[in-house]
């Protein structure tokens, strides 16, 4: 299903809003402007599908795909609130049918698997659906050989309200993963605030390039309950973007408003079909001394690397 | 049941112990009595006692709830995987160290021979005495325990060894150097790896299935588990926290997740329950031992006769096909 502009969600009302991070006021339009993020303090605010897809994707090229499945209630699941009163609220609330949402893109002109989990959508926890999705997503992309992108926003991880059947998604999508990646395809993972638990101990974690926005809360226990284990208290900025960029987790922290800029630029390293001097240096290199036919290649390549950079 | 674990067994089972008791008493009672007409009657008297042991436990253990499985899964005196390892592997070799920061006791890994196959044997170690549970975190492990597994893991790929995992774990440790060195990165790139591992694993959950420290020494071509065994997204207790904002509700808990072995299959996790002796695994664990045995045989033994591509493709298609959901019109 392609996705218009017409299915942008009207923006709120009000010339100022308050920051939920530094409380302080700023200008709506300035936040905006910056995708979202608090001029003040630099906190990013949680996006909606629609955002997400406005500020990556080249305008009006998503197709979204696996748009009807919809989550059941496995277990019959009561807590406080009944699994069905939780789905049917977020669904509500979202105007999506599951908190993951995929499609083909493009970037930059790169055609993409796109995906991203809406944190709007029960804390973006990882049901069946969810899972189904993410291995699907990984299939299509295997398929048709382009990469995959996923957007993770899964600060619910494995979602208790299906049991088990959460839990062994981690496998699910994972052994799709695994599959696109032996093939020599692309996946990477952008890591937003939050991702916790069972999303981040599978797919969020297994990226082959990784990228946090700024003071994204990701992690596998969550913080109280690691607090309630050693009694003792958190170190500042534990298990934040920045603290998983310095013990080696992340190959970046970067604000939203260059992410789609990285993102073209990273396609264009790591996408086969692109680079034509990279396979010439390949040719010239397991060719017999081909004096000739390596400065032909070179040429070619010099073009080739020159239009890319346009 | 040796003396010491009388004291420490869950609520419900303490009426089968205290009545066990009475009847050992009796039992010596009449070793030590002379008089014949008395020792007749306290013949009498232990083979009612006898009778209502037998009753008792029929009852209790033909009703187990599902928190009561919870609470078996930790008995004290159910076998651990050092126990497995010792009783039905011959030639075990630990083999230790992730090569990269340290030693994580709670994951035991091993070349062993069972039955004449040799295998990579690897599980959650909880401990046996308090210090090794400490040295263990009770069973959960650190990154560098499953970074150590996968080592292992990648090492049997490499020699042709089938593995076979015991799970038994509360759940991966939560701690502030877990996180730092990177405890969901670690179990991630184990679920992953072990999808593809080109040789057969069967993964057999003996005591506790917690949630992703479960996993990630968890997945394979065969999932086993042991009649009073749980596998769970989360804890009882940590589900009942946040559902009721109160730990000691996790008996409701329990029943909502579904978290017991039957569950399991009907969802179409597990594919095997492995039964119990007579009263549960820490009543003769020798005996649950040997029953493990021979399930892990039976499944070895199919497993084995797989060419690598079809192996690959139905572990693949197993977990392709978890989860539940409906595709509505669009």
């Amino acid at each position: 299903m392609k996705w218009t502009l017409s299915r942008k969600r009207g923006a709120p009302d009000g010339l100022w809003m308050k920051c939920t991070s530094c409380e302080a006021m700023v200008y709506r339009k300035v936040v905006e402007e910056q995708h979202q993020v608090c001029p003040e303090c630099g906190f990013h605010f949680r996006l909606s599908a629609e955002q997400r897809v406005e500020y990556l994707l080249d305008e009006g090229s998503f197709d979204e795909m696996f748009t009807n499945l919809e989550s059941t209630d496995p277990l019959g699941f009561k807590g406080k609130r009944s699994y069905k009163d939780k789905l049917k609220q977020a669904q509500e609330n979202t105007g999506h049918r599951e908190a993951a949402i995929f499609g083909v893109g493009t970037i930059g002109g790169k055609e993409v698997v796109f995906g991203m989990i809406d944190a709007n959508f029960i804390m973006g926890s990882m049901g069946s659906v969810v899972g189904e999705k993410i291995a699907r997503g990984a299939e299509e992309a295997l398929k048709r050989k382009i990469p995959l992108i996923i957007v993770s926003g899964s600060g619910g991880g494995a979602r208790m309200e299906e049991g088990i059947l959460s839990l062994f998604q981690m496998a699910k999508s994972s052994a799709a993963i695994k599959r696109l990646q032996d093939a020599g395809g692309l996946y990477i993972t952008v890591l937003t605030n939050a991702t916790m638990g069972g999303s981040m101990a599978s797919w969020a974690a297994l990226g082959d390039i990784s990228i946090a926005e700024p003071q994204a809360l990701l992690g596998f226990a969550g913080p109280r309950v690691i607090a309630q284990t050693v009694r003792q208290e958190l170190p500042p900025g534990f298990q934040t973007s920045e603290f998983l960029l310095e013990r080696g987790f992340v190959d970046q922290v970067c604000h939203r408003k260059d992410l789609r800029a990285r993102l073209i630029s990273i396609l264009r390293y790591c996408c086969k079909d692109m680079p034509a001097y990279r396979k010439a240096a390949v040719s010239r290199a397991t060719s017999k001394i081909n004096k000739e036919a390596a400065k032909e290649a070179a040429k070619e390549a010099h073009k080739a690397e020159a239009k890319a950079n346009r | 049941m040796s003396g010491v674990d009388r004291l420490n067994v869950p609520e419900f089972e303490r009426p089968i112990v205290e009545l066990e008791m009475k009847l050992e008493s009796r039992r010596m009672d009449l070793a030590n009595e002379k008089d014949k007409q008395k020792a007749k009657d306290i013949q009498s008297e232990i083979e009612f006692l006898e009778k209502d042991v037998r009753k008792l436990t029929d009852s209790v253990f033909g009703n187990l709830d599902p928190w009561n499985r919870v609470q078996l899964s930790r008995h004290p005196s159910r076998p651990l995987t050092s126990d497995f390892v010792a009783n039905i592997f011959d030639d075990f070799q630990e083999l230790k160290g992730d090569r990269a920061y340290k030693d994580d006791p709670a994951i035991l890994c091993g070349f062993g021979t069972i039955d004449g196959h040799k295998v990579m044997v690897l599980g959650h170690r909880k401990g046996k005495t308090l210090k090794e549970r400490l040295e263990c975190n009770f069973g959960c492990a650190h990154p560098e325990g499953y970074r150590k597994a996968l080592r292992k893991m990648q090492m049997a790929e490499k020699f042709g060894l089938p593995i076979i995992s015991f799970i038994n774990t509360p759940g991966a440790y939560p701690g502030i150097e877990a996180e730092e060195r990177g405890q969901s990165h670690a179990i991630a790139e184990n679920i992953r790896e072990m999808t593809g591992l080109k040789v057969p694993i069967i993964t057999c959950t003996i005591g506790e299935g917690g949630s992703g420290g479960a996993l990630g020494i968890g997945v394979g071509d065969r999932y086993l588990i042991m009649e009073n065994s749980y596998y769970s997204v989360i804890s009882p207790e940590g589900c009942a926290a946040i559902l009721w904002h109160d730990a000691k509700k996790a008996s409701d808990a329990a029943r909502v997740l579904r978290l017991t072995p039957n569950d399991l299959i009907e969802l179409g996790i597990m594919d095997e329950i492995v039964p119990e002796p007579y009263g549960g695994a820490h009543r003769d664990p020798r005996k649950a031992m040997e029953i493990v045995k021979t399930y892990l045989l039976k499944h070895l033994s199919e497993l084995i006769k797989l060419p690598v591509n079809e192996l690959l493709d139905q572990r693949y298609a197993k977990l392709r096909g978890m989860g539940k959901y409906i595709e509505v019109a669009a």
